[in-house]
């Protein structure tokens, strides 16, 4: 009951919340909204102890596929970006072979390696990708009305009411994966794979499994960007923007699910509040940088430490 | 009748080194069978032939007369062999409870969809139960929220061991389950594997404390240099000149 209370406020907070807003920083609402679900999916894979440096470029995939699908085919939308989904976690099935020959730093070279051979494909083959000059007028969201509420795709409102819902949507079965048994094999296979083998696991069908998962949902999340934007490119999805990906990750600390969540949020409102108000946007990268060293070096933990220490606090009481 | 594991011929070369050379013996179902054998000897090697961590380099491994030789670890564990570490190998940052709930992963298997959508309530309360009854069993049963890392020694063996049994296996291979372990826990885990052993359990143990040994099995086997040297009962090895030269030989080249 208490917890359906506090859901139902944060519901209403979020409804509210982009009226009080100006337009732009609606659209950094919407923004911020897809890269949670790029970070939180990005947490599920290094559960098993493995980093990507391709995640981006898979979240690409998904924002490739279901552009070309509803453009080419003429799919409605919200198919569309099912199909992105499951191209992507299609792609990263067919990935995880060369890949899981490799852990640890090998994997992440690989993950490199491998996201850059896609995106050359991208900039290589026009017919259907569009070379390097991408994909354009991408449809929008086609608008409907649920009775109370007309959702028109022009307004950005309307996009971050979608693309929040989707979200949550997304949130919960990462949720509920973490907190199953299968979320308990994932940390097993990352804390001590010898143990767990010998348990019975599979390493590598864990391993993939979780990179398949999570690149679904990084898949999904491309999608949402590109019927939200309406062009993209394979500079959309560079090493950039993977860096950023890695610093909300960094910074909010991967060893709780709010975690990475937290990170994206703060360092958003960061970017967007004090960086824009200063003028300093064009140095974000190199400010990104900053805040990664120097949280690796103060706050090894991530922000979550902090929370950590005044919930653990409040139940000592 | 065709016993439960039997080694044949089975040999490891590391490079020019051959750790075990040519092994043969048989574990017959029911028994606690003792592997012993001064330091260096192979035991663990032998081992990690038998759980699938190494493919051995000649020779076979047969379970219920079955080959399963250079099977993969979790496919032998999946036979039901499932073994510990030498030294203390748990997930240090997981709870008691998680641990022992990993070792239930073969009877329950996850299923995703069923988590996403909560159908598979039976199987974690009764993956819950069964974990639970097995620390309960390895006298962990106040300890489940700990992290295992933070267990005292004689502790972190027995969860060990709670985890191997979680999986209810027919062959549980223990390596040297008493270091670390004081007289009094010694004495009360040989009293959980006779259980374990009455219980239907299959117990193949290495180990160096010999009055362990010595009380424990009802078969010995000795091997030195990865060579097998004597097979009995505990008095036959006890006795056995060989063995007493291994260990004698061994002990005056360490003196
Ligand atoms: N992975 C490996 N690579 C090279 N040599 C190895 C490897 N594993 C074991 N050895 C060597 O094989 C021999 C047997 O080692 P093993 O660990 O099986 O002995 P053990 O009987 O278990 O000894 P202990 O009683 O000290 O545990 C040793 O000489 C060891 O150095
Ligand atoms: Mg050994």
């Amino acid at each position: 009951m208490r917890n359906f209370l506090i859901w139902a406020v944060v519901a209403v907070a979020l409804i509210i919340l982009p009226n009080l807003v100006s337009f732009s920083q609606q659209e950094v609402l919407v923004f911020l909204t897809i890269n949670i679900l790029v970070v939180a999916s990005y947490r599920l894979l290094t559960l098993t102890g493995e980093w990507s440096l391709g995640h981006v470029v898979i979240m690409g995939v998904g924002a490739y596929a279901s552009a070309l699908v509803t453009k080419e085919l003429g799919l409605w939308v919200p198919l569309g970006i099912l199909v992105g989904g499951a191209s992507a976690a299609f792609i990263a099935f067919l990935l995880s072979y060369p890949l899981f020959r490799m852990k640890g730093f090998y994997f992440l070279i690989g993950s490199f390696a491998a996201g850059e051979i896609i995106r050359l494909m991208w900039k290589r083959f026009r017919d259907p990708f569009g070379g390097a000059k991408g994909i354009k007028g991408i449809d929008p969201m086609p608008d409907f009305s649920i009775g109370i509420y007309q959702f028109d795709f022009f307004e950005p409102v309307s996009y971050f009411y979608f693309s929040a819902v989707v979200v949550a949507l997304c949130l919960w079965i990462l949720w509920r994966i973490e907190k199953s048994p299968v979320g308990l094999t994932f940390h097993a296979v990352h804390w001590q794979d010898k143990l767990a083998q010998a348990s019975g696991v599979n390493l590598r069908s864990y391993r993939t499994l979780a990179f398949v998962i999570a690149s679904g949902f990084a898949g999904i999340a491309g999608a949402l960007l590109a019927h939200y934007i309406g062009t993209i490119n394979p500079n959309s999805f560079d090493v950039e923007v993977m860096v950023f990906v890695l610093t909300w990750a960094i910074v909010g600390g991967t060893g709780t699910f709010y975690g990475p969540i937290l990170g994206c949020i703060v360092l958003t409102i960061l970017n967007e509040i004090v960086l824009r108000e200063l003028g300093l946007e064009q140095t974000r990268p190199l400010i990104y940088g900053l805040i990664l060293i120097l949280s690796i070096l103060f706050m090894p933990n991530g922000l979550e430490s902090i929370v950590q220490k005044f919930t653990r606090r409040k139940e000592a009481k | 009748m065709t016993s439960l594991l039997e080694v044949q011929n089975l040999t490891m070369r590391f490079g020019g080194l051959t750790a075990v050379d040519g092994l043969n013996f048989k574990v017959e179902k029911g028994h606690i069978h003792g592997l012993i054998g001064p330091n260096g000897a192979g035991k663990t090697t032998t081992f990690n032939m038998i759980s699938g961590f190494y493919t051995p380099s000649d020779g076979k491994v047969l379970l219920n007369g079955e080959e399963i030789s250079g099977l993969p670890m979790h496919h032998v564990a999946n036979r039901g062999i499932v073994r510990t570490f030498q030294h203390s190998t748990l997930f240090g940052e997981l709870s008691v409870l998680d641990n022992a709930l990993v070792g239930t992963h073969m009877t329950f298997r996850p299923n995703i969809f069923a988590a996403i959508l909560g159908l598979d309530g039976a199987a974690r309360r009764n993956a819950l139960d069964r974990a639970r009854s097995s620390l309960e069993f390895f006298g962990l049963g106040g300890l489940e929220n700990e992290l295992a890392g933070d267990l005292s020694h004689g502790h972190q063996r027995a969860l060990g061991m709670a985890v191997a049994y979680a999986s209810r296996p027919d062959l549980i291979l223990l390596d040297e389950p008493f270091t670390g372990m004081n007289p009094e826990e010694t004495r009360q885990m040989m009293e959980l594997m006779r259980r374990l052993c009455a219980e239907g359990t299959t117990i193949l143990l290495v180990e160096h404390d010999m009055q362990a040994i010595m009380g424990l099995c009802d078969n010995i086997t000795c091997m030195s240099f990865g060579k097998f040297l004597a097979e009995g009962g505990p008095s036959e090895i006890r006795n056995h000149p060989d063995v007493i030269e291994a260990y004698l030989g061994g002990a005056r080249h360490v003196a």
